[in-house]
This record gives structure tokens, sequence and C-alpha cells, in this order.
């Protein structure tokens, strides 16, 4: 049964309303460019007594991730929102959240890493979250943005997960657009998602000991109970995906995302925002008689590596636009991309091509090169380990050397 | 045997069988502490002696909810930890104490505090003062005092050890605006449960600095605890006082003073100053600080 009231609205204000409606009791966030308004309108919300949570404004970005420990540990629902040198500020607590535990949501707008300061969307800020042992959903668009929230919360807090989840959204692109938005009645997203229910929280009726220490003959276990949860999330964010479809009448979850990709010779795979500007190569592409697909990765962790390889197997060869990358190697997607085929028994070509990377615009245009650059590879056959850069503009390059 | 270990430490907030050194002060602090808050707390504390002492998988000494998180951290933590038992309708029925040593407060988590000390949260947090980095082998902090021999200011041809003075953490938060900043020592046990006592019965954010002497760190023998901690207070270094919003100072006077010199001697970390020929310079350099104090606390 379709539910909801569409409406235009501000990315940002998508994703406050969708954390309203999940009753976060604690929130705790520091400003940085393009978070700022989910939390300002969060705080506007709190000020008229539309949402009843505690909201602290915390010192740094470090010490709201630690006051959602604090509070998460105590056993309540909490959430927060930051960006690029706002999350890498938070990678101590990141770890700590995931290795502990502790079902914290966040929404991670994406921003470039400084330096070179910048404020435009690439994930190299949400992907160095990847060892961390917590859970990353990328999404395309605002509907998807808000559907995921509520989806979030849902899987974080599953007794069988027990992880902190990051939405991860592009900045501007997402955050900062004006589009049409379904949101859903308070009792209705009530029904989704019930209230938290913590397993181990501070109590006086049970006194207990949180943040132990371990050696060598316990450590190992603890990670691998952490790995486990990951691995458990694969089933759980199909299954949470498909309960919300029951509940609100639309599918938007999963994995992956697959589009044209049945006969495809050549597959697309990305993330993010990015998706929605392929969508439409791929329709004109194969108005043009191109026979390209695309997936879109949503999960980046837990890695979907056996839904990747039934949807691109088949295909002569993969292009991987990455937007962050493993300096001194390659393409962050692209290597779990190979790594994920190298067990399948055929497996094509795959490319992995930096683009969008530091927010550099990726158009048609761009779709067109990156697809008979993937062809040229298809025909020849083979493609090279080094991960290519596209609309790399290298004659400015010299004007930036500053050691000759 | 499981048995009578249980009957006789079930009931205890702080047993014994904890991992800390023989003369620790840090440990008379906390049943000093937990003394005053009885059960009813939570206790947070960052990493650091008294988390590694306590808290080593699967056993620990703590008879109340304990959480350690981070560093750094301990002060942001319990503000969330705070903000949940609001949530939770349950503010009102137990406190919240944040533990941790110097290098956690003064240094690494000074940040943390500050926020939570500017927001208002009724937590106390209370440093137990050992005044250097002991937990990795007795480093300086900015809480070690001018002219201590420690492994990151080691004493050499160029150097007479720490060469700043001890970073005066009460009048920072004091200079929050808080309604309720108290120093105390381990030498008077009561006095620091009496301190604890008033902290929990003013609400907002309250801190309280122990100083907490180290036997391993400073280099005394571990039965001397009290009787070095009582010392650092008489010289004068160490002020006790307790500062209300809006209210004088009140403060332990000192009926009979002690020369820093017989402080100072006593320790392995300022034996450089007052052996052999001595360094009359620096020891009247750290005399000056001990008179200033008493200038400045009204401590005569």
């Amino acid at each position: 049964m379709a539910k909801g009231k569409l409406s235009v609205m501000e990315g940002s204000m998508a994703i406050a309303q969708a954390v309203k409606a999940c009753r976060p009791a604690v929130i705790s966030a520091y400003p940085i460019t393009p978070q700022t308004h989910i939390i300002e309108f969060l705080a506007q919300m709190v000020a008229n007594g539309e949402l009843d949570a505690e909201y602290i404004r915390a010192d740094s970005e470090f010490s709201a991730a630690s006051i959602l420990a604090g509070a998460s540990a105590t056993g309540v629902r909490t959430y927060t929102a930051s960006s690029s040198q706002g999350l890498l500020l938070m990678t101590e607590m990141i770890y700590h959240l995931a290795r502990t535990r502790l079902p914290v949501v966040f929404t991670g707008t994406n921003r470039q890493i400084t330096a070179p300061i910048g404020l435009q969307p690439d994930h190299q800020d949400t992907m160095s979250f990847r060892d961390a042992g917590m859970i990353e959903l990328y999404v395309e668009d605002v509907q998807e943005a808000y559907d995921t929230h509520l989806q979030a919360f849902k899987i974080a807090e599953d007794h069988d997960i027990l992880l902190p989840v990051m939405v991860c959204m592009d900045g501007f692109v997402l955050t900062h657009v004006f589009e049409p938005v379904k949101t859903f009645e308070q009792a209705d997203v009530d029904a989704f998602l019930p209230p938290y229910e913590p397993i181990h929280f501070l109590s006086l009726d049970k006194p207990m000991v949180f943040g132990s220490g371990t050696d060598d003959v316990n450590t190992m276990e603890f990670h691998y109970m952490n790995h486990q949860a990951v691995l458990r999330a694969r089933d759980k964010i199909e299954t949470v995906a498909r309960e919300f479809e029951t509940s609100f009448g639309h599918y938007r979850g999963g994995l992956i995302d697959t589009y044209a990709t049945e006969d495809a010779e050549v597959i697309l795979v990305a993330m993010g925002s990015i998706i929605g500007t392929l969508r439409e190569a791929v329709d004109v592409l194969r108005a043009e008689g191109v026979k390209v697909g695309l997936v879109k990765v949503r999960s980046f962790r837990p890695f979907p590596a056996e839904a990747l390889r039934q949807a691109i197997s088949h295909a002569g060869a993969v292009a991987v636009l990455d937007r962050a990358l493993s300096f001194g190697y390659q393409g962050v997607l692209a290597t779990d991309v190979k790594t994920a085929l190298y067990d399948a028994p055929v497996r094509p070509l795959v490319l992995g091509l930096m683009a969008g990377f530091g927010g550099r615009e990726v158009n048609l245009d761009t779709v067109r090169q990156i697809v008979k650059r993937t062809q040229r590879a298809l025909d020849e056959g083979r493609v090279s380990n080094e991960t290519e850069f596209i609309d790399l503009k290298t004659e400015t390059m010299p004007k930036f050397r500053v050691v000759t | 045997m499981d048995e009578i270990m249980f009957e006789k430490y079930d009931k205890m907030l702080f047993t014994p069988g904890h991992r800390a050194c023989p003369g620790c002060g840090a440990t008379i602090a906390v049943r000093a502490i937990l003394e005053a808050t009885g059960p009813n707390v939570f206790v947070v504390s960052p990493t650091g002696c008294l988390e590694t002492f306590t808290a080593q998988y699967p056993y620990s000494p703590w008879g109340v909810p304990w959480l350690h998180v981070l560093f750094e951290n301990a002060a942001a933590v319990a503000s969330g930890v705070e903000a949940a038992l609001k949530k939770r309708g349950l503010a009102d029925k137990i406190n919240i104490v944040i533990i941790g040593g110097d290098g956690g407060t003064h240094d690494i988590g000074l940040g943390a505090l500050s926020g939570m000390l500017e927001r208002g949260h009724n937590l106390t947090y209370i440093c137990y003062d050992n005044e250097a980095y002991m937990n990795t082998g007795v480093q300086r902090s900015s809480a070690t005092p001018v002219g201590a021999s420690t492994a990151t200011s080691p004493i050499g041809s160029q150097s007479w050890g720490k060469e700043r003075p001890k970073k005066n953490l009460p009048a920072i938060a004091l200079a929050h605006g808080v309604p309720y900043v108290a120093t105390a020592s381990i030498a008077y046990p009561k006095d620091l449960t009496r301190k604890v006592k008033q902290a929990l019965a003013i609400r907002g954010p309250k801190y309280i600095e122990v100083h907490s002497p180290c036997p391993i760190g400073w280099g005394f023998d571990s039965s001397q605890t009290i009787e070095i901690a009582k010392l650092a207070v008489n010289t004068g270094l160490v002020p006790i006082y307790e500062a209300f919003q809006d209210q004088p100072l009140k403060v332990r006077k000192l009926p009979k003073r002690v020369p820093v010199n017989e402080y100072l001697r006593q320790q392995k970390r300022f034996r450089h100053l007052v052996d052999g020929q001595g360094d009359e310079t620096h020891v009247a350099l750290i005399q000056a600080i001990a008179d200033d104090n008493v200038r400045r606390y009204g401590l005569a």
C-alpha cells in the first residue's frame, strides 16, 4: 500500500524530517559545511517542541561522537551528522563505536578532504571508514536518503547487528537540492521502527563494566564477532528494505541496484548521486545502440561481493567510477570490485577510473568518454592495472609545482 | 571459595584485587570518592592508570556501573550519559562522576572538559593528579611541576627537568563560571569525601582536582604515599581549597609550613635539585612558587 505525502523540499530538510520521525533521544553535532542545514533544521524542531530530543551542541565533531557513545551506552537512540574533516576528526570514535557495538546513526554528507581545502563532494571522507567495522550505505537522490535514514536505525539497532550505520549522501548535490520527496506519517514510521531496545547498557540494577582492555587471548574474538555482525548485515539490509516496502509501498534499499545490465557489454559501477547522471546517460547511449548498463553499489560495507558477481560477471568490460583513491594503489571501489570478481568462473575486464574525484563534474560527455574508453579495452582485450583519471588537466599541473 | 569471595565483596563498590601498583595514590582517591557517592553512581573514566588497573577483561573491581571509551573524551562521554539519563527519567536518581588522570584531563581531554563545563551538564569531574603520564611510563604532562625529571623531560647538561610550571586547571575550570571547584589531596581522604558530597549537592558542572602521589613515577617508597602527599600540601605547592560562586575562597590553612627542600629531596624526580651541591637557583624558584601560593590563596 502506497503511503506518504509528496512535497518539494531541500535534501537537508528531508533528512531532518526522517531523523525527527525516528525519534532519537540524543542528538549531538558540530557544524561543518555541507551538513549544517540538517543540524539547523533539527535544532529548530527541538526549539519548537516538535522533536523531544536532548540536543547537545558539542565542542567538536570528536566530542559529538563521544557524547553519542555515552548516550548509546546508556541505552537510547542516537544521531549525528558530519562531513569531510569533521568525519576524519571522529575517526577514533567511529572505530570505537563499531567495536563496542553501539548503534549510532550518522549522516555523512560527502565532501572532499583537505588539503587543498574545498567544499566539493567526493567519497574520500566516508570511505576512509572502510575498515572501521561499521555499515555504510550510499544514496543517489533525496528520496533514497530519506528512506535510508528510516531503514538505518532499524538495521543498526537490530540485535543481530548492533553497529553504527552511516548514510552517505553527496554534499550540496543532495543536501542542498530541492526535490519532490514523499514523507510518511509519524504513526506509520512508528509502526515500521519500534523504540530501541538495548541489550547491554549502564544500569544500577546490573552494574557492568564497559570498555575493558583485552590482550592476545581475547582481542581477535571481539574483532571476529564485529566482522560477523557486519557480514550479517548483508541479509539484514535486504530484509529491512523489503519490510520498508511492505510498510510504505515502495522499495528503496538493498545492497546494490542494477539498471539495464542483462545484455550489457559494458557495465558502469559507481556510488552516490552520480548514479542519477549515469541512469540518464545509459538511456541516451542505449537509444544510440550502445549496450551499456549500470550497477549502483548501495552498501559499501558490508561489501556486496556475491550480488556484484551475479550482476556484472557476464559483461565484457566493467568501468568502476571511483570518487575515493587509495593513494599509491588504486581507486577504493575498483579495488573491491576486482577482488569480488577474482573468484568468478568468468570475469570481465575491469577498468578503474577516477571520475568525479574532488567534485569534478561528470556529465553526459564524460560518460560517453568513459564508455568509449571501456569499449576500447574490450576491443584490445586487456586493461592496465593503473588507475586512470578522467578529465585530468595535465596542462595545469606544472603551475602547481612547488618542488622542481 | 567463590561463594566466600562473592559474599565478602558483592556489596563493595571497589574491591581489592585490582592491578594498581603498591602505594598507588589514585586508588585512595577512588575509595574516598565512592564513599561519597554510594552505589547510586555511574563512573566514567578516560584511558589511563585507573582504566588499565581496573578493567582488564574479564576482571574488574568496580561495583558500580563504569564506562571507559577513549583517552581524550571522558567529559564528552559523560555528557552523553547525562543526556540519556534525562531521557530515561533517571537524571535525578543517579549521579555521574568522571574520574580521570592529569594526562586525560589537563592535556588531551581539555577540549572535551571545557565543552562539558561550558554546556552546564550536571556532572562532577574529578582528576586524580599524579603529575605525569604514569600509565605509559612517566612522561611529562602539563600537570608535571617545574623541575621534575620525567622520561620526556629528563635532566641533562642542557636540562634541569621540566622547564614550565604546572598548568593551573582548577583556575581554568573556575573561569568557565561553574558553581563549584575544589582541590584536595589523598593525604586527607575525609576532606575529599566531603568535597565530593558537596559537589554532588550542587547542580551543574563541578571540577575537583585530587593530588595523588605515584611511588613509581615520583621515585619514593610505596609506604610513603600519604606522607609525601602531606608534605606537598604543607609546603604550599599544592593549595587545598574550595571555590563557590560569589563566595570567598575556603582554604586549608598551613599552620606549620615546610620548606620545599624537604619535599623535593624525598623524590627521585627532584633529587638532581637537592643532591650533592644542589641547584639552589631552581630550588629557590620552586620555593617562590610555594610562597606565591601562600599569598595568592591565603594559606598562612
